[in-house]
């Protein structure tokens, strides 16, 4: 499989580079480093192998049937889970690491929220032998402490991000100051579809494996394409990575499922994309954005740390005011209570990020779908603390 | 194509003689050549800008900031909106602006304090790009020169996005001040500095603002290479802190220095912030004398 050089800028309106002019020639060097390994069969070659035999790609496409018993449809469940490090992250992060070692920069810094890609990141640069550094809320560094103590044990500094809410937008922020200090001999490893481009194009497109495989995979098992495909945002380098390869097949129907938290009236949610109102600026790109009316980043909330950040990517706001994708948010009890369902139902235990998107796929679908595929995008070894002191 | 002054109007429900007086400002570019004029008449090697929160401490305290910095004799004054996303700020103006918003304070809340202090000097506001544009570029450029500013600085818009803002700014009579960095190449610093208004913003360091222990080396070839292609004034910022730095930033031909963190670390300890920051930017005056 060849990995496409997306170098879009853009989607509709949003999108943009705006970032201090110190780090703008680096997003140029990545730019250029990035268009040209996606024309370099030897990059193509490695990454494609380390895929294959390190992360353990393709994952299977499992059809769930008590899950679809349950929902009174086919559900098809892409197992990201069943990947190398436990989530989809890993595919973002072998390839940006390799992008770093080969662009010359022997320090890798990335954030994390739920542990996820900062555990990806720390393994990607274990096995390339370069220095990791993980900016991390110190909030979700409670919430999510086994992760923190993998990106330890695997190497890589955990650096907690005390100010602000101390969770993944502060870890972003911190994330980028250090670049804005370190650019010569750093490379950012973004944890999702964010960012100044190149970022959003660069890690959908490391992502889209997701969705090319379980396209071909249904087609194969099924002979048809879903009804519906449904993954949920936090960022949004899951779904991206699940919806491109059926953005061209108007049949159908793309579902992004965000973090509802406590719900979407009282502010306490993490769902910009669902909740609308003005674009805003946030981490070096114009999109769907938490704000007040003076252009305050708000605090998100979602039980679910990957989930917990009030912005998102710019194409899914672009996928959302195209009408192509659309946005629904999940609230903290249903996601808990869907985690629990599928625990019990399939034997696996999901993120609590990924529960979200369980939980819409199990719910009543006005549009009848008969068939859906879902990226169950980690599994929730790193929940099992907080959704059993929530029980307690 | 940068529209005209002219063709921007007074702003809504403003006096007739008043909005006659801006326009006629506006045409001129007034934001620019109030900075432009305070540099020339800087009396000391370089112009002295000091940086401060709106806000912070507190509401009373940034206001006796800002009379201190104009009796110990500062040639401009930068004043930061408070933004809860500082990405280009290092932990002393961080903290700062979050303190600021803690105790309440809004755009509305530091566009009057803008105002107490242009009628003693320019102003040059420093505000994060979402803050603009939640008012709308125009609206917000247009409320700027209405509370006296002379400038604004976007530490996160970066040339490519600018043409939306600068248009605003010029068609309101703003400066809108460039930014160059030590990264900049050789290309990218003369775009910027060619689409400069009012003065040129080097950022001294790779890095964010905050305080440093000397000045870095490269920072004369880099005000050289401004100089060399700069119809107008080059300051240096972040990290400059004492003022044997602020001697030295000008020896190595700084034509105005700005010091932010230092004063900032100050206010936010001190008893009376008004006389503690004085005196140190007493201290700067002198050096660059
Ligand atoms: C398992 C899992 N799913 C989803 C997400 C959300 O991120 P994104 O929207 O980028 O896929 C995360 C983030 O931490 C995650 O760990």
């Amino acid at each position: 499989m060849t990995v496409e050089a997306g170098v879009a800028h853009r989607f509709g309106p949003y999108g943009g580079q705006y970032v201090p002019e110190t780090l703008m020639p680096a997003l140029g060097e990545l730019e250029a480093a990035w268009v040209a390994v996606g024309e370099d069969p030897g990059f193509q070659a490695e990454l494609a192998l380390l895929l294959r035999d390190y992360a353990g790609r393709p994952t299977p496409l499992y059809l769930a049937e008590r899950l679809s018993e349950a929902a009174g449809r086919e559900v098809w469940l892409k197992r990201e889970d069943l990947m190398h490090t436990g989530s989809h992250k890993l595919n973002n992060a072998l390839g940006q690491a390799l992008l770093g070692r080969r662009m010359g920069k022997e320090r890798i810094i990335a954030e994390t929220g739920a542990g996820q890609h900062g555990v990806a990141t720390a393994t990607a640069c274990a096995l390339l032998g370069l220095e990791c550094v993980v900016y991390m809320g110190e909030e979700d560094t409670r919430r999510q402490r086994p992760n923190v103590e993998r990106m330890r044990l695997l190497g890589a500094e955990v650096r907690p991000v005390t100010v602000g809410a101390r969770t993944l937008k502060e870890a972003v922020s911190e994330a980028i100051r250090d670049w804005v200090a370190n650019v010569a001999d750093t490379h950012y490893v973004i944890g999702s579809a964010v960012g100044p481009a190149p970022y959003p194009a660069m890690v959908r497109d490391l992502q889209r494996v997701i969705g090319d495989e379980a396209r071909a995979q249904l087609l194969e098992r099924a002979g048809a394409l879903p009804d519906r495909v449904i993954a949920c945002v936090g960022g949004g380098s899951n779904s991206i990575g699940t919806f491109t390869a059926f953005v061209g097949d108007p049949g159908v129907r793309l579902i992004g499922v965000e973090g509802a938290g406590e719900g979407l009236d009282g502010g306490r949610h993490g769902a910009p994309l669902t909740a609308g109102g003005r674009a805003g600026i946030l981490h070096g790109s114009l999109s769907a954005v938490m704000q007040d009316d003076e252009g305050q980043i708000t605090d998100a909330h979602s039980i679910s740390a990957g989930l917990d950040y009030p912005g998102s990517g710019p194409e899914h706001a672009w996928l959302r005011d195209s009408g192509r994708a659309v946005y629904c948010a999940v609230h903290d009890d249903d996601a808990v209570a869907a985690f629990r369902r599928v625990t019990v139902l399939e034997g696996i235990v999901p993120a609590l990020e990924t529960a979200h998107a369980l939980h819409h796929a199990l719910a009543p679908d006005p549009g009848s779908s008969t068939r859906d595929l879902v990226c169950l995008s980690g599994r929730g070894d790193k929940d099992l603390a907080e959704v059993l002191a929530r029980d307690a | 194509m940068r529209e005209t002054a002219a063709d921007a109007g007074p702003a809504a429900g403003e006096e007739p003689a008043q909005a006659a007086g801006r326009r006629a400002g506006a045409a001129s570019g007034a934001g620019h050549e109030r900075i432009a004029a305070a540099f020339a008449a800087a009396p000391g090697r370089a112009a002295l800008m000091p940086y401060l929160m709106a806000g912070f401490p507190t509401r009373e305290g940034a206001r006796a900031i800002g009379r201190a910095y104009a009796e110990q004799g500062a040639d401009l004054v930068e004043l930061g909106l408070p933004f809860s996303d500082p990405l280009a700020d290092g932990p002393v103006i961080h903290e700062a602006g979050t303190r600021a918003l803690a105790n309440g304070t809004t755009v509305a809340d530091a566009l009057a304090l803008c105002e107490e202090l242009a009628a003693r000097m320019p102003v040059v506001v420093m505000g994060y790009l979402n803050l603009v544009l939640a008012r709308g570029a125009e609206a917000f450029a247009a409320t700027l020169v209405e509370a006296g500013a002379s400038g604004l600085i976007v530490p996160d818009l970066p040339l490519e996005e600018s043409d939306e803002v600068l248009g605003a700014c010029d068609a309101a009579g703003l400066a809108l001040v460039g930014l160059v960095a030590p990264t900049s190449s050789p290309e990218r610093l003369r775009a910027i500095v060619q689409r400069a208004r009012g003065f040129v913003y080097a950022v001294s360091v790779v890095g964010i603002t905050g305080e440093r222990t000397a000045l870095a080396a490269h920072v004369g070839p880099l005000l050289e290479r401004v100089k060399g292609c700069s119809p107008v004034p080059v300051a240096l910022g972040f990290g400059i802190s004492t003022p044997e730095q602020a001697t030295a930033a000008a020896a190595a031909g700084a034509e105005g220095v700005i010091v932010a963190s230092r004063l900032m670390r100050e206010a936010g300890q001190a008893e009376d912030p008004g006389a503690a920051v004085g005196a140190l930017v007493a201290g700067f005056r002198a050096a660059l004398r």
